[in-house]
């Protein structure tokens, strides 16, 4: 019991020695990163996922922010974005195979009905 | 309470009729015909109930009333009243609601709860502009009655119904819109002189206004009406409207809309504005015997069967109208029991146009003729409604004509004169009817069936309506004075008048 | 007895309704039984109602009887109420009974008819609404019965309603008496308003009382009154629709020309005698009428061919007569010649209808001739209703009344001796019409196309002739001159409604020396008849070779021309107009008006200046519009890198600014 409070308490002091912009930079690199991938991407899949991967990024920067002030708030946050996300793949999967379905390709650009 | 019954059932059987429709096609019309049914029982019932104290001579007052909050900062209230004259549009309305529910049995195959839905709110609409007592209440009924009607035409008329249902709506709601801006300037003047902001129609009854704010505001409200009643020249939408509308509509229209536009002659312009309305009684009275005998003209010439028997409804509402402005109990009783006679002997008019056309798909008289010798009741039926149309002793509309025209002529003996001269012009147009559909030669060569049961009822206690109240009118009478002996100052306006 | 009095109209009007109604379902004998008992029934009460009466009369000689209030506002209150007195007792005997013999007769005479059940319903309520005008105690009720005469008039004339021509007689009778009724109707409400009632007996009282004689009112309300009745009564100028209606059947002319319809008129005026007498211009205007009428009416007489023409203008001018004597104030005169015009013009009728069914529907009496041997019943009832019409002196109905008349319209106040001259041209031209008629149909040879039928009447039509023709006879023997006996059972009666005559040139010599000239007259043209159209027909088939004369026969046939005026004044122009005017001038000039005015504001903004700046508002929006929707490509990842733009600059935005 003690140990694994103990091991806790580590894990707490260690994640709070690693200072704080680190851990933005990795989500602002993550976001980025996910951004890029749906700006170049034109497979619907890879946007799908590089849109988790912009989901994930915002999740890591709450957790990063809530360690640093010490509170829940963020961790509660992490886990709603993470059932939006599963949500939101959920029906963009759906979205996808209908969209396969009717015009036999997964090409973002080609999908483009609802032009003005 | 029962009041708002009245208004309630309708909408809701309205809603009820359209729903049902979806779950079981052919049931829309069992549930409209229970609803008007109920509410027929329900205003012969409290007709019943108040025969008595209406008989009594000095009767005047209201048989029921209701009385509730709605938007108070505005002085807008829920108020609903009725007296004799309501009592009795009321029961016109919801007699010929069950008609025009009998008249679509099987003429309305499409979209049948929707245009059910449209008939029962226009009834409600129609029930409550009879009853209500605060001006905003009674605009918003007024404009509830039109938008329901614009569809009946516009989904399910006949040729030209999108022409006739546009013209009829802009000139409703274009006269509407004079009313508005009257009955705002009214409260606002009344909001002037007292402080108190209200649309009730008894605070407003005796506003203090100068005569020409007077006269300006009741000009108003008169378009209005006198679009909806109509009177020449407002009367160019009647006729395309009720020859493009469907069966139910033309009766609903004749029948009940056109009365509005009278009662709200008789309910507001002149009890609201009496100095006013006094001095324009005269061209008032001309316009209606214009519109008397212009009417009966121009159905002369008609070849569209139901054209006629709408540019009639011009003529009859024109003897209306002069009652309502030569205002003395003579006129006002002939006014409001021509109203009632109207709504009746021209429904039936146009059922028998309707169950014509039903079979021959044709209004053009031309084609008719002869129709005596293979439809008898049918026939029987039309000369019995065109000679009650012509004004014949006995039937409803005589003892109406009669009454307005002697009451006119206390007031205005060459007016009367030159009105009566309907005497004889209706019954030109009147055979002319008879002639060129039922008798002749059938050279068209139809077989038709002659009426079914369901007509035959709708027809027969039609016929029996207008003999009862050709022959024993009181009960209708004895509802009209209670209003005469309210303002007399249009009365007085009169007697100066003559005096001069 | 006499509570019973509301059954008389009530009875032909319940056969009316049943016949209506269950005509469909019924055989043609229970039609026959139902229609005819119901007036038989009437008759009979009414007969009792008239021995009763005169038996054990009721207080004041009056007897009243309301069945309900029919209209009560402010003070105004007609009601469904019956008056029976001397004049209404004789008019609803003579209504009642003669209808049932015309009823009788009909169930033979339309047997073959499609319409038989129609045919009787319209009867009986015709005979129903007679009676209702007859007995009515106000003149609202009165009018009631007024409008129902005029409607039955319209539907049995044109009950043969498959040929327009019938209809279009129809109409012009419903039209052109309407006009009259609407002359009356003004008077009601004149009465009315002046008077405050329209019960008759107190009408006449007030009037006594309020109204000087020859004031402006009482003149107003008598013309206006007199309208109606020259309307019904088919008088000048109204008398264009009587000919037409013969295109009705036989019996319908008899009903309408005997008993109801146009005696109405007489009646009325007789009915309200006392406003008739405070205004002296309009009783004069009657007289004149009556006298004009009878005349213009016994020339076209003359020159008709359709025998049933001839005895309508013949009827057109004995009701001549009758207004004459209400001119003149003779009322019981003009009440007499009502009661026994009714027999021999409804007998005329009948047996002219014999004539016209044996000869397959001719009309024309000079396709007839010598059917005295053929149809001797027809004959010799004609020949009885002839002279009577004829006034043949001494045997006959017509010569006391017609002598009666004359003698007061020579003698009484209101008359002189134009008038007096008028009514003795009217019985010269009397004799030679309608014998010209029994000369040319009944004797010389036969001039038929077809062979006759050979069926013959039945009892069912023989027996109203019969009965008719006795009544033609015997009907006038209780009214007779001075010379000859001085009998006054029917003045005296009437006297308990109508007051006498007043004489002013009294004098048995001159009455005696004025009978010898009527009856010289009524002779001098029944030989002249006989010689003109039998003995010497060539004669006047020379007289016709002269133009002028051929014309003014030809003017004469054609009712003077009356017919031909009206069309061209009124009908024409109101056909002409309505047509004209089918569309509604008013919605043409909405139409134009909203027309001309877009036409218009497309003409002026062409050359505007305010139109740039509109146009170019458009165009503005045009731009707007295109450049907006380019934006919309439909490639999400676009509007992926816009939102991302759109972030940053946000971002950048936030952070520098």
């Amino acid at each position: 019991m003690a140990g694994m409070k103990m091991s806790a308490m580590r894990t707490a002091e260690a994640v709070a020695a690693i200072p704080m912009h680190h851990g933005l930079v990795l989500a602002a690199v993550l976001f980025a990163l996910g951004l890029i991938g749906i700006l170049v991407r034109r497979n619907l899949i890879f946007i799908l996922m590089s849109i988790e991967i912009m989901l994930n990024a915002a999740g890591l920067a709450f957790v990063v922010a809530g360690a640093r002030w010490e509170q829940a708030d963020g961790q509660v946050m992490l886990i709603f974005i993470l059932a939006v996300a599963a949500v939101e793949v959920s029906v963009g999967l759906a979205l996808l195979l209908l969209l396969h379905r009717r015009f036999q390709t997964l090409d973002a650009d080609a999908v483009s009905k609802m032009r003005g | 309470m029962i009041l708002s019954t009245l208004i309630f059932i309708l909408v809701a059987g309205g809603m009820l009729s359209w729903v049902v429709e979806r779950w079981r096609p052919g049931s829309a019309k069992w549930v409209a015909l229970t609803t008007v049914g109920i509410e027929l029982l329900l205003t012969i019932w409290l007709w019943l109930q108040s025969a008595s104290a209406m008989a009594l001579p000095a009767h005047g007052g209201w048989l029921a009333e209701l009385r509730a909050e709605w938007i108070p900062r505005f002085g807008v209230s829920f108020h609903l009243a009725m007296d004799g004259i309501s009592l009795i549009l009321v029961v016109l309305t919801a007699f010929l609601g069950v008609v025009s529910v009998a008249c679509s049995w099987t003429e309305i195959q499409e979209r049948a709860g929707f245009f059910y839905l449209n008939l029962l709110w226009t009834l409600a609409g129609a029930v409550g502009v009879f009853l209500a007592l605060d001006l905003f209440l009674f605009f918003f009924f007024w404009e509830l009655m039109l938008v329901p009607m614009y569809f009946m035409i516009a989904i399910w008329g006949h040729e030209k119904r999108q022409y006739a249902s546009i013209k009829f709506f802009i000139f409703t709601e274009g006269s509407g819109l004079f009313m508005l801006v009257a009955i705002l300037a009214l409260v606002f003047v009344h909001y002037r002189s007292t402080g108190v902001l209200t649309f009730d129609y008894f605070e407003l009854l005796n506003t203090a206004m100068s005569p020409s704010t007077e006269l300006w505001i009741m000009l108003g409200f008169f378009i209005a009406f006198a679009v909806k009643t109509p009177i020449v020249p407002f009367h160019t939408w009647l006729p395309d409207a009720h020859t493009e509308a469907p069966t139910a509509g033309s009766v609903i229209l004749a029948g009940v809309l056109l009365k509005t536009g009278a009662y709200g002659l008789l309910r507001f312009v002149v009890p609201l504005f009496p100095q006013a309305a006094g001095y324009f009684a005269p061209v008032a009275m001309a316009l209606g015997a214009i519109g008397i005998l212009y009417g009966a003209f121009l159905a002369f010439a008609q070849t569209d069967f139901k054209r006629l028997v709408a540019y009639t409804s011009v003529s009859h509402l024109g003897f209306a109208v002069v009652g309502i402005f030569a205002w003395n109990p003579w006129s006002l009783g002939g006014a409001v029991m021509q109203m009632i006679a109207h709504g009746v002997s021209t429904g039936a008019l146009f059922v028998i146009a309707g169950i014509l056309q039903e079979r021959t798909h044709t209004r053009d008289m031309h084609r008719f003729g002869g129709v005596w010798g293979i439809m008898p009741r049918l026939a029987a039926m039309g000369l019995f409604f065109a000679i009650a149309a012509l004004g014949l002793p006995g039937m409803g509309n005589f003892v109406g004509e009669f009454l307005v025209l002697m009451g006119l002529s206390r007031v205005n003996s060459v007016l009367a004169s030159v009105a009566a001269v309907a005497f004889v012009t209706s019954v030109v147009y009147a055979l002319a009817l008879v002639q060129k559909i039922f008798h002749g030669e059938n050279t068209q060569g139809w077989q038709l069936h002659d009426l079914s049961g369901r007509e035959m009822a709708t027809l027969y206690s039609m016929a029996a309506i207008t003999l009862w109240l050709g022959l024993y009118p009181q009960p209708v009478l004895d509802a009209a004075p209670s209003i005469a002996n309210r303002p007399p100052a249009i009365a007085v306006a009169h007697r100066e008048g003559n005096a001069e | 007895m006499l509570s019973l009095l509301w059954l008389i109209p009530t009875l032909p009007l319940a056969g009316f309704l049943v016949l209506a109604l269950s005509g469909k379902y019924l055989g043609r004998r229970s039609i026959a039984v139902i229609g005819t008992s119901s007036v038989a029934l009437s008759a009979l009460i009414a007969i009792l109602i008239g021995i009763d009466f005169i038996a054990a009369p009721p207080p004041g000689f009056v007897f009243r009887q309301e069945a309900w209030t029919w209209i009560a506002v402010a003070g105004f209150s007609p009601g469904i109420g019956f008056y029976l007195d001397a004049l209404s007792l004789v008019m609803i005997l003579v209504v009642t009974v003669i209808s049932f013999l015309i009823h009788l007769y009909s169930t033979e005479f339309m047997s073959g008819d499609d319409g038989y059940a129609r045919f009787f319903a319209y009867m009986n309520l015709f005979v129903g609404s007679m009676c209702i005008l007859v007995l009515a105690d106000n003149l609202l009720f009165l009018y009631l019965g007024w409008e129902g005469v005029g409607l039955c008039s319209y539907l049995l004339i044109g009950f043969w309603y498959r040929d327009s021509g019938n209809g279009r007689a129809a109409r012009k009778a419903f039209i052109v008496t309407r006009v009259g009724d609407t002359a009356m109707a003004l008077g009601v409400f004149l009465l009315f308003t002046h008077l405050g009632t329209l019960d008759i007996q107190s009408l006449m009282q007030r009037v006594t009382q309020q109204w000087p004689e020859g004031s402006e009112l009482a003149i107003l309300a008598a013309g206006l009154l007199l309208g109606g009745a020259v309307g019904k009564s088919a008088q000048l100028p109204l008398q264009i629709w009587l000919p037409d209606a013969m295109a009705g059947p036989t019996p319908v002319s008899a009903l309408m020309h005997a008993a109801t319809m146009v005696t109405a008129g007489v009646y009325l005026i007789a009915r309200t005698h006392v406003l008739f007498s405070l205004a002296p211009p309009v009783q004069l205007a009657v007289a004149v009428i009556g006298a004009l009428t009878l005349l213009l009416a016994g020339f076209s007489a003359l020159a008709q061919k359709d025998i049933k023409r001839v005895l309508a203008y013949s009827t057109i001018s004995q009701i001549g007569y009758m207004f004459l004597a209400l001119g003149v104030g003779a009322w019981s005169a003009a009440i007499f010649h009502l009661m026994t015009h009714a027999f021999f013009k409804a007998l005329l009728f009948l047996s002219a209808g014999v004539v016209i069914m044996t000869l397959h529907e001719e009309h024309d009496i000079f396709r007839m001739g010598g059917l005295r041997k053929k149809l001797p019943v027809a004959f010799w009832t004609f020949l009885i209703g002839s002279a009577s019409l004829a006034a043949l002196p001494l045997v006959t109905a017509g010569f006391y009344s017609k002598d009666l008349i004359l003698w007061q319209t020579w003698s009484s106040q209101g008359g002189n001796p134009w008038l007096w001259a008028a009514g003795c041209g009217g019985a010269i031209l009397t004799g030679l019409y309608i014998f010209r008629v029994v000369f040319l149909v009944f004797f010389g040879e036969a001039r038929a196309a077809a062979p006759p039928d050979t069926r013959r009447p039945g009892l069912r039509i023989t027996i109203p002739l019969i009965v008719l023709a006795a009544f033609s006879i015997v009907g006038g023997w209780i009214e007779t001159p001075p010379f000859l006996g001085h009998l006054t059972l029917f003045s005296d009666f009437v006297q308990h409604a109508l007051p006498p005559a007043q004489v002013v040139h009294d004098g048995k010599n001159d009455e005696t020396v004025l009978e010898l000239l009527a009856i010289a007259a009524s002779l001098g043209s029944i030989a002249l008849a006989y010689l003109l159209f039998l003995r010497y027909p060539a004669f006047l088939h020379g007289l016709m070779l002269i133009p002028e004369l051929a014309r003014i026969r030809k003017f004469w046939h054609f009712g003077w021309g009356f017919d031909r005026f009206y069309e061209f004044l009124f009908v024409r122009p109101y056909i002409w107009l309505a047509y004209a005017d089918r569309n509604d001038v008013v919605d043409n000039i909405y139409k134009m008006a909203i027309s001309f005015t877009l036409r218009w504001l497309q003409k002026v903004d062409r050359h505007d200046v305010i139109d740039y700046i509109y146009s170019g508002l458009a165009e503005l929006c045009l731009f707007l519009y295109r450049a907006l929707s380019a934006t919309q490509s439909g490639q999400v990842r676009r509007y992926a890198a816009a939102i991302a733009a759109g972030s940053i600059s946000i971002i950048f935005i936030g952070i520098f600014a």
